[in-house]
């Protein structure tokens, strides 16, 4: 070879890579001590979590589970584990785990919430997964009322009439052409059966004990409006996001109104609007349930949030997307349905998760106007003398349940991430 | 038929020609702000012809033809496509697009979806064809741009000519009586432009009518019964290509076929 004119005679075979590569030798050596600024961070943080567990391990596990007040609890660790160990209280858990989960439901009709709680892990499931038979959306468009009427109870006949009557609405409006004829069926008929539930109550009475809003309280309520404000909020945000970027001028400046004012409020704000104001606005006597008008504001902050996410999926679709899609006569309607909002959603999905989950945890927001969520039931808790001082291990507790659902959210909206992505490349 | 022999340098609406007519375009003018875009339009498209623009960048090519489908709206004047005429009626504006096909630049595949789903999707939401139907329709035309057996990879995973093949693909499933192009070569690596071409010169010869904004001037000698060149917004000449490019009448024409077909 002189330099300039070069042929390979013979190709070379694969070769497996050198052993210092693999293994689990290979493995820290890449990515635990690559440089000598990786090996520095490696033992300062290896110290930091052995310091942080060395404090926090015996304090969790040097502890009581059946005591029955604080003083109590602390002398039965000191009893066990000799004078001076602090350990934790978990008999504050045990003995009040059941209100932190349901407030002030009757004790017998635990069953009830119960219940809600699985269903809706099933009505969830053929909406998260698209594995799941598709039949089973029926079961998730039924849901909402099954679930409130198993929690609040009353006659089965006000929420059974309004399912028949949007199953009579669509019915009938299939066979109406226009759009708007057809919503205007859908409305009559469920107006109509409202009307009658009524009357089928005093012919045929069926119905369950009915619960009020004020005896509903824990993880029942932070779950009631976390899901509730999450599962609106997104077809709310998705329109307002539409109507943000729409052309239509009206449409543009309301939509950006709300956005607007709604971002511009702090949601403690409109909290004390829905306890107290928004009676003032109502005709005199309709009694406007506290746990509705909470999800109501909670949803409308949220959706607000959630418009301008989508917004930001929305603009990152190349132009040509839409383009193509005109070209192709596929009305408005269809193109954002078929061809942007499937783009669109895939990329903001990160923002949107974390809109989600920055709502649940808004929802504790609810016990500075009274409602008792965990925290308020906590704050109760503290007051009682048996239980007077204690604070880390309820917070915890909260904190924990909080981090389960948050979590979950999160791993959730990684999945559907790698998903899309695997069917996209 | 010579629908060419009797064309004035600009325009020929009042020209009879054989043929029906497919477009009419009458007095057009298109402003983007201040910007004048489009200056007096004029411009017959009989059936089955094949129409090939040319001119500088920013001359108003791609502006023309995406007028034609309403992608751009136009100020004033009048276009007509197949008997219709393009007014802000929405109705009339999604009627003449599922009738005219449009191919890209840059392709706009819909990435979420299959080859074979994005060839399905129009014809099942716009036509209301039943869906095995539309999937027959579907690999019919797949097949015919020769890449059946990518229907059922995504758009990413496809090269650039492919991609191109498919979105020819994708029109060709509306059944258009007209089909644009924009510019559907110049994007493409130049081993990949050959089987672009190709297609487009098999679905010339089978009759369709195009309008095809190119630069490649082998393709319209090939195909082209007209080749119209733009500049500033204007029709500055138009011709059959034989002439057109042996003889161009126009200083600017000569100016720019010299830069073009001279390096």
């Amino acid at each position: 070879m002189d330099g300039t004119t070069f042929v390979r005679k013979e190709i070379l075979a694969a070769q497996s890579p050198p052993t210092s590569e693999i293994g689990i030798g290979g493995w820290a050596r890449e990515n635990l001590f690559g440089s000598v600024f990786n090996s520095v961070m490696t033992v300062l943080s290896a110290t930091a979590v052995v310091l942080f567990l060395a404090e926090s391990l015996p304090w969790i596990l040097q502890s009581s589970w059946t005591a029955n007040s604080l003083s109590e609890c602390r002398e039965r660790i000191s009893d066990r584990y000799g004078e001076g160990v602090h350990g934790a209280c978990w008999s504050v858990i045990r003995e009040r785990y059941l209100q932190m989960l349901f407030g002030f439901y009757p004790s017998e009709l635990y069953w009830r919430p119960i219940l809600t709680f699985v269903l809706l892990l099933g009505a969830l499931s053929p909406v998260l997964f698209p594995s799941i038979p598709r039949i089973l959306l029926v079961f998730s468009a039924v849901y909402p009322f099954v679930g409130y009427w198993l929690l609040w109870g009353g006659s089965i006949w006000g929420p059974f009439s309004i399912v028949a009557g949007f199953a009579i609405g669509i019915f009938a409006g299939q066979h109406v052409k226009y759009r708007i004829a057809m919503i205007a069926v859908l409305i009559l008929s469920v107006y109509l059966c409202f009307r009658i539930s009524g009357y089928l109550q005093t012919a045929a009475p069926v119905g369950i004990e009915p619960i009020e809003s004020a005896q509903m309280g824990g993880f029942l309520l932070s779950v009631t409006i976390g899901t509730t404000g999450i599962v609106l909020s997104l077809p709310i945000g998705i329109l307002l996001a539409l109507g943000r970027t729409s052309d239509l001028l009206i449409v543009k400046a309301i939509c950006v109104g709300f956005i607007e004012f709604i971002r511009g409020v702090p949601l403690i704000t409109l909290l004390f609007v829905a306890s107290t104001l928004l009676n003032l606005f109502m005709p005199p006597g309709t009694n406007f349930d506290l746990i509705l008008r909470v999800v109501i504001m909670v949803t409308l902050f949220a959706s607000a949030y959630m418009a301008e996410v989508i917004r930001g999926g929305l603009a990152a679709l190349p132009r040509g997307q839409y383009e193509a899609a005109d070209a192709l006569g596929l009305d408005y309607w269809k193109s954002i349905r078929l061809v942007i909002l499937p783009q669109a959603l895939k990329i903001s999905i990160p923002g949107i998760v974390s809109t989600f989950i920055g709502l649940f945890k808004d929802t504790t927001l609810v016990s500075i106007i009274g409602l008792l969520d965990p925290l308020g039931l906590s704050t109760s808790i503290r007051a009682d003398s048996d239980w007077n001082g204690i604070v880390w291990e309820l917070y915890g507790f909260v904190a924990l349940m909080f981090f389960i659902f948050c979590f979950a959210m999160s791993r959730y909206s990684m999945y559907l991430e790698r998903k899309l992505e695997i069917s996209n490349h | 038929m010579n629908p060419t022999a009797e064309v004035d340098a600009l325009g020929n609406a009042s020209i009879p020609k054989p043929g029906e007519v497919a477009i009419v375009i009458k007095d057009m003018n298109k402003w983007f702000g201040a910007f004048h875009a489009l200056r007096d339009i004029n411009l017959t498209v009989y059936s089955g012809e094949r129409i090939v623009i040319c001119g500088p960048s920013g001359s108003g090519k791609s502006t023309l033809i995406r007028c034609v489908n309403r992608l751009e709206v136009h100020q004033k004047g009048t276009i007509i496509v197949d008997g219709t005429e393009l007014t802000s009626d929405l109705k009339n504006i999604d009627k003449i697009r599922s009738e005219v096909g449009m191919c890209f630049q840059h392709f706009n595949l819909f990435p979420h979806l299959t080859t074979l789903e994005n060839c399905m999707l129009a014809p099942i939401w716009v036509r209301k064809v039943p869906r095995k139907e539309a999937r027959e329709t579907a690999m019919h035309f797949l097949e015919k741009v020769k890449i059946p057996e990518q229907a059922l990879k995504y758009p990413g995973q496809l090269s650039g000519g492919q991609q191109q093949r498919v979105a020819i693909a994708r029109s060709l499933c509306m059944r258009p009586r007209i089909m644009l192009f924009d510019e559907p070569t110049s994007a493409l690596d130049p081993e990949m432009i050959k089987e672009v071409l190709d297609t487009m010169i098999e679905l010339a010869e089978e009759g369709m009518t195009m309008i095809c904004v190119t630069h490649e001037m082998g393709f319209a000698r090939k195909v082209a019964n007209r080749v119209i060149f733009m500049d500033e917004g204007q029709i500055v000449e138009q011709n059959e290509p034989e002439e057109f490019f042996s003889n161009p009448k126009s200083d600017r024409t000569q100016l720019f076929l010299s830069q073009i077909l001279g390096h």
